[in-house]
C-alpha cells in the first residue's frame, strides 16, 4: 500500500476515534479532500523541483504510534537549551511527555493543542486563528491539517513580555519501525506581546521518522517574536517544515533556521504582512554532508506599504549533499515604500556537492527598495594561505573560514545562549575545535 | 639560518626566480631590494611556503633542515613568519581568535598545552602596547576595513605575538604614513634579538632608514645581482635601478 492509500486508511481510523464534537471536523474533512486530490508533490512541480520525496515516503510508516517508550532526561539533557530556565514542551513520538515538559498558564498559555482542541476556553482562540493562514491548497499542509491531534499550542496575551524561551522539543525513540508525525502548532502573540521559540525535532534511532509539521503563527500589533529551528537530525529523519507568519503593523518577526543534519528537510517558510511598518527576518545557515539535502522555500507576501524583509541565508555543502534555495518576495501594487533585501550565498567544499539558488521577485508597486543576490564560490586561497602561514593547519584553517562566512547570520540571534549552541554545532559539523570565544 | 641555494620557482609555468641564492643568519637584518616584476613577492612567497608557487630546482634550508617542499603551516610553527603586502580580509574572525588559534595551533603542532587565558591575555594586552593598539581594536573582524597602516600594524602584532626565528616583512612600508612608518619600524626594532632574523622586502629606501640592515641585496630578473651593506640602499635611493639593469644586461 502506497502511504497515501495508507494514510486515507488511517484518516478513517482517525474519524471514528475523535470526539462527536470535534471542533475541527469539517476543515478535517475538507483537508484530506484536498490531499486525496493533489496527493504529495513532486518533481513536476516548480515548486519542487530540485527535490524528490521519493525516497523518503518509501518506508512502510506508521500514522499512528501504538507503543510508548520512556525516556529519562539525562538521556537527551544535549538537545535541551539546558544551561536556561525554559518552557518546555516535549513530545515523544508525538504523545506529550509531561515529566519532561515544564508548560504553564500562568499569564500566558504554554501548553497542548490537544487541550486546546477540547476544552471550551480555548474555542474562541482556536476559531480565530486555526487553519487561518495556513496555505489550504498546499497539500501537506491540508495533510496535517486533517491529522492535527497534537502539538505544541503557545497564547501570549496583550503586552506580556515572556521573559523565558519556549522550547519545542519531538523526540522519536525508534519504538516504531518507522513514524510518521504531524505536529500541529499555534502560536498568538498579542499586540505588544513579545516571545522566543526554539523548536528541534530529534531521532534517537536509526528507524525512519517522517515529520510533517506546521506551525502558524500570528503576531500582532507591535509586537515581538523570534523562532529558532535547530535541525540537526539523524539521517534516519525527514522533516518537511511548512510555518506560516501573518504579521500585524509594526510587529517584528524573525525565523533563525539552523540546519546541520537529517536526511531530507524542507523548510517552507511562509510570511504575510497584515498592516503597515512590519519587520520581518528569515536568515538560516545551512552545512551538510553525506548526502544530506536541504530546501529552503520561502515567500515574504508584501501586501502593505513601508514594510522591510531581510533575507540572509548562507550555505557549506559537501559530499554530494544538495541545497536548494528558492526565495520569492511578492509587493503588492499597494505595498509601497517597501524594502525587501534577500542574500543567498553558498560555499562548495568539493565538486560533488550541489546548490540550486533562485530568487523569484514580483513586484507590482513601483517605489520600493529590492534587492537579492546570490553567490556560489569555493574558500579564498588567499585567505586559506593567510592562515596557514600563521601556523593553523589546512583543516582548522578551511574549518575556521568556513564559520567566519557563516557567522554573521548568528549576530541577530538574540538569546546568547542559543548563539553558543549553534556555534558548538558548527563547530561539531566542521568537526574542528578551535577554542573560540563562544 | 636561512639558506637558499639556486633556487627556481615558477608560477603557471612562468619562471620568476632563476637561480636566487642567500643566506640569513640569527641576529642579522637583510634587506632585498629591486624594481617592480624583479620577484620580490614570490621570493616571499616562496620562503613562506604558497603552493601556486613551485619550486622547479634549488633548496630552501631553514636551521638545518630542507623545507622546500614543507607545508605553510609547519613553516610557520618551525618559527617563519611573513607579514603580508596585502593582508586578508577575512570578515566573521576577531583580530584576537584569529591570533590566540594560531598560538594554540603552534603549540599543539609542538607538543605543548594551549597557552592559559590569563597569560594571553597578559601577552596580548604587551604586545599590542608595544604597535601602540587600542584593544578594541582587537576584537574587530580581522583586516576588515581596515586602513593600510591598521592592516600592517596588525601584521607586525602578529609577529610579536607568535614570536618568530625568521621575519620576512613584505612591502611593510607601502601604503603607510611617516608616523605609522615608525611604530611599525619600532615594534620590528624591539622584537630583534641576537637569536632571530629579519628579511626586509621593500622597493624603497624608506624603510631601512628605521630598520637598518646589516646587509643590502638587490634582486632583479629573479636573482641576486649585488650585494652590499647598507650603503648600497643609499645608492639606489640615489640613482634607481636603471644602472643595475644596464649592469646587468652589459
Amino acid at each position: 500500500m502506497s502511504l497515501k492509500d495508507k494514510l486515507a486508511t488511517s484518516y478513517m481510523v482517525l474519524e471514528n476515534q475523535i470526539a462527536k464534537n470535534d471542533p475541527l471536523s469539517d476543515i478535517r474533512s475538507k483537508a484530506i479532500q484536498q490531499f486525496e486530490n493533489q496527493g504529495f508533490p513532486t518533481k513536476k512541480e516548480e515548486a519542487w523541483k530540485y527535490t524528490s520525496l521519493n525516497s523518503v515516503l518509501k518506508p512502510d510508516y506508521n500514522v499512528f504510534a501504538k507503543k510508548e517508550k520512556a525516556i529519562e532526561y539525562k538521556d537527551v539533557k544535549p538537545y535541551f537549551i539546558h544551561d536556561i530556565e525554559t518552557y518546555k514542551i516535549v513530545f515523544i513520538d508525538g504523545i506529550y511527555s509531561s515529566h519532561l515538559s515544564e508548560t504553564s498558564h500562568e499569564g500566558l498559555d504554554v501548553c497542548l493543542m490537544s487541550a486546546a482542541l477540547s476544552k471550551p476556553k480555548y474555542k474562541e482562540v482556536i476559531d480565530t486563528y486555526f487553519n487561518k493562514v495556513a496555505k489550504e491548497d498546499d497539500s501537506l499542509t491540508a495533510l496535517n491539517t486533517a491529522f492535527t491531534k497534537e502539538g505544541a499550542y503557545i497564547y501570549i496575551p496583550k503586552s506580556k513580555v515572556v521573559e523565558k524561551p519556549i522550547e519545542i522539543i519531538h523526540f522519536a525513540t525508534g519504538v516504531e519501525d518507522a513514524l510518521m508525525l504531524q505536529p500541529r502548532n499555534l502560536v498568538v502573540v498579542e499586540e505588544n506581546a513579545q516571545v522566543q521559540i526554539i523548536e528541534r525535532h530529534q531521532s534517537l534511532t536509526s528507524h525512519p521518522v517522517l515529520t510533517n509539521v506546521v506551525t502558524e503563527m500570528f503576531v500582532g500589533k507591535n509586537a515581538v517574536l523570534d523562532y529558532y529551528k535547530i535541525q540537526n537530525d539523524l539521517e534516519s529523519a525527514s522533516l518537511i517544515d511548512n510555518t506560516y507568519i501573518s504579521q500585524e503593523g509594526n510587529s517584528n518577526a524573525s525565523v533563525h533556521t539552523f540546519s546541520f543534519g537529517g536526511k531530507l528537510t524542507r523548510n517552507n517558510l511562509n510570511y504575510y504582512h497584515k498592516g503597515e511598518y512590519i519587520d520581518s527576518t528569515l536568515k538560516g545557515i545551512t552545512i551538510l554532508n553525506d548526502k544530506q539535502h536541504v530546501d529552503h522555500y520561502t515567500l515574504v507576501d508584501h501586501a502593505a506599504p513601508n514594510c522591510e524583509s531581510h533575507q540572509d541565508y548562507k550555505g557549506i555543502f559537501s559530499e554530494k549533499s544538495v541545497g536548494v534555495f528558492n526565495g520569492k518576495i511578492l509587493v503588492d501594487r499597494i505595498a509601497q515604500k517597501t524594502n525587501a533585501f534577500q542574500q543567498n550565498n553558498n560555499i562548495l567544499l568539493d565538486d560533488t556537492a550541489t546548490i540550486n539558488t533562485k530568487p523569484q521577485l514580483e513586484i507590482f508597486a513601483d517605489d520600493v527598495k529590492c534587492s537579492h543576490g546570490c553567490t556560489i564560490g569555493q574558500l579564498d586561497p588567499e585567505a586559506l594561505f593567510y592562515l596557514k602561514s600563521r601556523g593553523i593547519p589546512e583543516k582548522e584553517a578551511k574549518g575556521l573560514l568556513t564559520y567566519a562566512f557563516a557567522n554573521n547570520v548568528l549576530e541577530s540571534v538574540r538569546i546568547p545562549e542559543v548563539q553558543k549552541r549553534i556555534n558548538k554545532l558548527i563547530a561539531n559539523k566542521l568537526g574542528i575545535n578551535l577554542g573560540l570565544d563562544f | 639560518m636561512l639558506k637558499i641555494e639556486n633556487l627556481h620557482a615558477s608560477v603557471e609555468d612562468k619562471e620568476i626566480l632563476k637561480g636566487l641564492g642567500i643566506e640569513v643568519k640569527p641576529g642579522e637584518v637583510h634587506a632585498i631590494m629591486g624594481p617592480n616584476g624583479a620577484g620580490k613577492s614570490t621570493l616571499s612567497s616562496v620562503i613562506a611556503g604558497r603552493e601556486e608557487f613551485e619550486v622547479t630546482e634549488g633548496t630552501i634550508e631553514f636551521n638545518g633542515e630542507d623545507i622546500t617542499e614543507m607545508e605553510a603551516d609547519e613553516r610557520a610553527h618551525k618559527g617563519i613568519f611573513m607579514s603580508f603586502q596585502y593582508p586578508v580580509e577575512i570578515p566573521g574572525i576577531s583580530v584576537t581568535n584569529f591570533i590566540k588559534t594560531a598560538i594554540n595551533e603552534t603549540r599543539k603542532a609542538k607538543g605543548l598545552e594551549e597557552m592559559p587565558a590569563n597569560e594571553m591575555l597578559k601577552k596580548i594586552k604587551e604586545k599590542a602596547a608595544l604597535l601602540d593598539i587600542d584593544m578594541k581594536f582587537l576584537s574587530r573582524s580581522l583586516n576588515e576595513g581596515f586602513s593600510g597602516g591598521e592592516k600592517k600594524r596588525n601584521e607586525i602584532f602578529q609577529m610579536a605575538m607568535l614570536e618568530p626565528k625568521l621575519a620576512i616583512l613584505d612591502e611593510t612600508d607601502s601604503g603607510l604614513d611617516i608616523d605609522a612608518l615608525r611604530i611599525v619600524a619600532n615594534g620590528v626594532n624591539k622584537l630583534k634579538s641576537n637569536d632571530n632574523a629579519v628579511v626586509v622586502i621593500t622597493h624603497y629606501q624608506r624603510l631601512l632608514d628605521y630598520i637598518v640592515p646589516d646587509y643590502v641585496h638587490v634582486l632583479f630578473d629573479g636573482k641576486i645581482v649585488k650585494s652590499g651593506t647598507k650603503e648600497l640602499a643609499l645608492e639606489l635611493e640615489a640613482k634607481g635601478y636603471d644602472w643595475i639593469k644596464q649592469e646587468v644586461t652589459a
